[in-house]
């Protein structure tokens, strides 16, 4: 089953247009969606729990339409946004007595797990949090009520790379069971790239490509070569080429290059800012 | 099991584990008809993706190292003496080539090679 299946999803604004959006998250799996600031990310995602109304195409959660009993679909959703809403005067434990009058599937228990897990105390009022104390909160209320999916909207920026890291090893554990989805989105490639089964490229509100994450890793490499080495290889191969007087940086597909080249690892990261720039 | 994933080293990541447990059923680190891990639980401890894994373990099954019983788990295949036979000269093979390939650096005419060799064997 897929957790998710958009087809076709467009949306207006004055000037942005998010463009013919086709996505599919097959259930178990983690994609990653990657965009620089105003791709269209957020606005996704808003168009997933219908906070934003599509004006056209289709989205199903979980295999329900989302604007049929979205508060049902919601019950299995897990969302966290950049920003975690919560009144600055409660602490932890009050929002979980709160969580339970909320979620019909609130486990307890699976709360004050999470809290002891992440350190977050349970009697501070939320509004001394620091920013990484709130996002974890946030992440363990959105794991807390029997979600089968979450979605998470820029959840690790702000946070220190060892709270990163450990929000990071917390959504790989959540998707140990194969009932268990993650849509997030992120501009800190590197999380994403540690993280993730499928990546997605966004860039002005059209997809530049959705692909397992793996795979494109495996497509494309880069090389480090005098500028006749590179003359010498097939064209097709070169995909993007960064020369200075002492030699050639290229991105390649790594099938068309012959053995005795060495070709170096590409990051998620060097792969999408070269997809951004062809695409411009 | 021990299994080394190496993000730096160029090589496939599905291949790495791949061979790896390869190599170790055919030293017989891993025993015939051993459990392995679920490929969900390896993804997840590796850190590295679910789909990765996966294709690990088709290949290994397509080559009959292992074999899977729906909803258990999946499982080492009882060695089979021709396939493992066929690893081995494939190894051999690319030794050999290896050979080639030094031999052509140093200077060395085939008779060269061939000498060295016999020598070899000779001792045996």
């Amino acid at each position: 089953m897929n957790a998710l299946e958009i087809k076709n999803l467009s949306k207006s604004f004055s000037g942005f247009k998010l463009d013919n959006l086709n996505l599919t998250l097959p259930s178990g799996c983690i994609m990653g969606l990657i965009g620089e600031n105003g791709a269209g990310k957020s606005t996704a995602i808003k168009l997933i729990l219908d906070m934003l109304h599509k004006d056209s195409g289709t989205i199903k959660i979980l295999g329900r339409e989302n604007q049929e009993n979205i508060y049902l679909t919601k019950e299995e959703i897990g969302v966290v946004m950049d920003e975690v809403g919560i009144p600055e005067c409660l602490n932890a434990k009050q929002v979980g007595k709160i969580m339970s009058y909320t979620f019909r599937n609130w486990n307890d228990e699976e709360y004050a797990n999470y809290l002891k897990k992440l350190s977050i105390p349970a009697d501070k009022p939320f509004k001394d949090f620091s920013r990484g104390m709130k996002m974890k909160l946030g992440i363990a209320i959105a794991m807390s009520h029997e979600s089968k999916l979450l979605l998470l909207d820029e959840a690790t920026s702000g946070l220190d790379p060892v709270v990163r890291d450990e929000v990071v090893e917390m959504l790989s554990e959540f998707t140990r069971d194969e009932n268990h989805s993650i849509l997030i989105s992120s501009h800190i490639v590197s999380d994403l790239e540690k993280l993730c089964d499928y990546v997605a490229f966004l860039h002005k509100g059209k997809l530049l490509l959705c692909e397992e994450k793996d795979r494109l890793l495996g497509e494309y490499g880069i090389i480090h070569c005098t500028a006749e080495q590179l003359s010498e290889l097939d064209p097709k191969a070169i995909k993007h080429k960064k020369e200075t007087p002492y030699g050639v940086e290229a991105i390649v597909l790594r099938d068309n290059i012959p053995s005795n080249i060495k070709i170096s690892p590409i990051s998620i990261e060097e792969l999408f800012i070269f997809m951004v720039r062809e695409a411009e | 099991m021990n299994i080394l994933i190496d993000n730096k080293s160029g090589a496939p990541i599905y291949d790495q584990i791949y061979s790896q447990i390869k190599s170790q059923i055919i030293s017989g680190d891993l025993k015939e008809n051993e459990m392995l891990p679920s490929i969900r639980g390896l993804a997840k401890d590796l850190r590295i993706s679910f789909i990765t894994t996966k294709r690990a373990y088709d290949e290994l099954e397509k080559e009959g190292f292992i074999y899977t019983i729906q909803a258990k788990g999946c499982f080492v295949a009882p060695k089979n003496v021709e396939l493992l036979r066929e690893e081995n000269l494939k190894k051999i093979e690319e030794h050999i080539e290896q050979i080639i390939k030094l031999s052509a650096s140093c200077n060395l005419s085939k008779k060269d090679i061939i000498e060295m060799i016999k020598f070899n064997l000779e001792d045996l």
